[in-house]
């Protein structure tokens, strides 16, 4: 069973649908005890920085997520990705969860929100299993992942190279939304859901 | 390097897919999500729903129809037509769509697009904007679906939706919309120059190059057709390749994933 972190924001049904898609379970839920069950956790993104981890923080789930991820993998989708790191200067400066290592800051180049497709290459993890390096994959997004190389599993090109996968013992994250990536997405989801 | 997106429009009305799209694997040619997932398959990087009667409250079938398309079609969904409030976007976000688009609402209510940016983040609130050149070479914003004029001027309406915060334009030309003569590029071009956010091209794709055009000419992000599509006249691997070999950046998604 896939836990999907509800922590009040955004539409956490897409991540949902695509596990069930997929022959798998998941449960979307902010309690600690239907969370408990899951082998496996989901942190999806939409809305912005510092609500979301204000949201989780006053729940508690930063805390509960921070304690699972010693022995649970755990998945951030897009601002779930960012909400690893160790802060945000999303709308001010706040702090992440810092299970990678690294910071959000904004881009200044070209349009924003960097929306739509874009290849992920230097791939080096098992989300990635049976998926060429160079794949694209679908991205919204106004902030990115400055993140210490050896956490940095995929990079992405958008005016400057950034990190689009991150990876640190059962922690993963990736800025693009694999729910709404296509087949390759689907593969990705599927492999995460057999680590 | 960001592809260029290529995106099917579907027509909806009473939640069926209008002109009914014709190709020979289809059992049902009416139902939006069996076509969908065929876009899917043929490699569409997004797939706009507009319900152009948008004349619905409450009970609309397009509420039924994301939510069953988003539990099969994993690609960005896009619902456009009579989306008139923030509560319209809650629950048409909780069916499964990513983004959506307003156009006559936001005329009237402009602060719509703020509110709905501010609730939602702005990556899911497209201004689709319809319009027509004048004798004065600029272009005129219509509502209620092109029937009715407005004083508003195209590009500076597109500025200013995107300081109310709006993501993304969905700029239609109602002069080539249907003619199959080619997109207008000066209109494309102007809007796309005019904001820092993403301008989807619609309107007047009647062949390969015209994509090409408004690609690169018109500087546009995205380029949306219907019956182009629908009716197999152009085929959205052929096109692919074609912009691809003209280097024009397309995903193109290789065959490795086997089919579900």
């Amino acid at each position: 069973m896939i836990g999907v972190v509800d922590y009040g924001m955004g539409n956490l049904r897409s991540v949902q649908k695509a596990v069930e898609f997929l022959g798998g379970r998941a449960v979307v839920s902010a309690q600690p005890a239907d969370l408990n069950g899951c082998d496996k956790l989901i942190l999806p993104g939409v809305g912005s920085f510092g609500a979301g981890m204000e949201n989780l923080e006053r729940t508690g789930l930063a805390a509960y997520v921070t304690r699972r991820a010693a022995d649970t993998p755990v998945l951030g989708i897009c601002l779930g990705m960012q909400f690893l790191l160790e802060e945000s200067e999303e709308g001010g400066v706040f702090r992440g969860l810092g299970l990678i290592g690294g910071r959000v800051v904004p881009f200044t180049q070209g349009k924003i929100p960097h929306m739509g497709w874009n290849a992920v290459s230097d791939m080096r993890s098992a989300l990635f299993a049976g998926i060429p390096d160079g794949t694209q994959f679908y991205f919204v997004h106004s902030y990115y992942a400055d993140v210490l190389r050896e956490d940095t599993v995929g990079v992405t090109e958008y005016y400057r190279t950034f990190a689009s996968a991150v990876s640190r013992g059962n922690v993963y994250g990736v800025q693009f939304h694999p729910e709404k990536s296509g087949d390759a997405g689907l593969q990705l989801v599927r492999n995460f859901m057999r680590l | 390097m960001i592809s260029k997106r290529l995106i099917p429009c579907l027509d909806l009305k009473d939640g069926r897919v209008v002109k009914g799209v014709n190709f020979v694997s289809l059992t049902d040619a009416g139902d939006p999500v069996e076509t969908a997932k065929l876009y899917n398959a043929f490699g569409a990087d997004e797939i706009v729903f507009l319900d152009i009667t948008a004349s619905y409250r409450g009970e609309s079938p397009m509420w039924n129809v994301i939510s069953r398309a988003s539990e099969q079609v994993f690609l960005p969904l896009t619902v456009g037509g009579g989306m008139r409030t923030t509560e319209d976007f809650r629950r048409m976000l909780a069916c499964g769509a990513d983004k959506i688009a307003v156009n006559s609402a936001a005329i009237k209510h402009p602060s719509l697009i703020t509110e709905a940016a501010m609730k939602f983040g702005r990556q899911c609130v497209v201004l689709a904007v319809d319009a027509k050149r004048n004798e004065a070479g600029r272009w005129d914003v219509y509502l209620n679906g092109g029937r009715v004029k407005t004083d508003l001027d195209a590009i500076e309406w597109i500025r200013r939706g995107e300081q109310l915060g709006a993501g993304e334009i969905l700029l239609t030309s109602m002069d080539r919309d249907g003619t199959r003569a080619g997109y207008d590029l000066e209109l494309t071009r102007l809007a796309s120059e005019a904001v820092g956010i993403p301008v989807i091209a619609s309107g007047g794709a009647g062949k390969m190059h015209d994509f090409y055009d408004v690609l690169t000419e018109g500087k546009a992000d995205a380029a949306l057709a219907a019956s182009l599509f629908h009716f197999g006249i152009i085929r959205m691997s052929d096109l692919k390749k074609y912009l691809a070999e003209r280097g024009i950046p397309v995903r193109t998604e290789e065959d490795v994933y086997g089919k579900h």
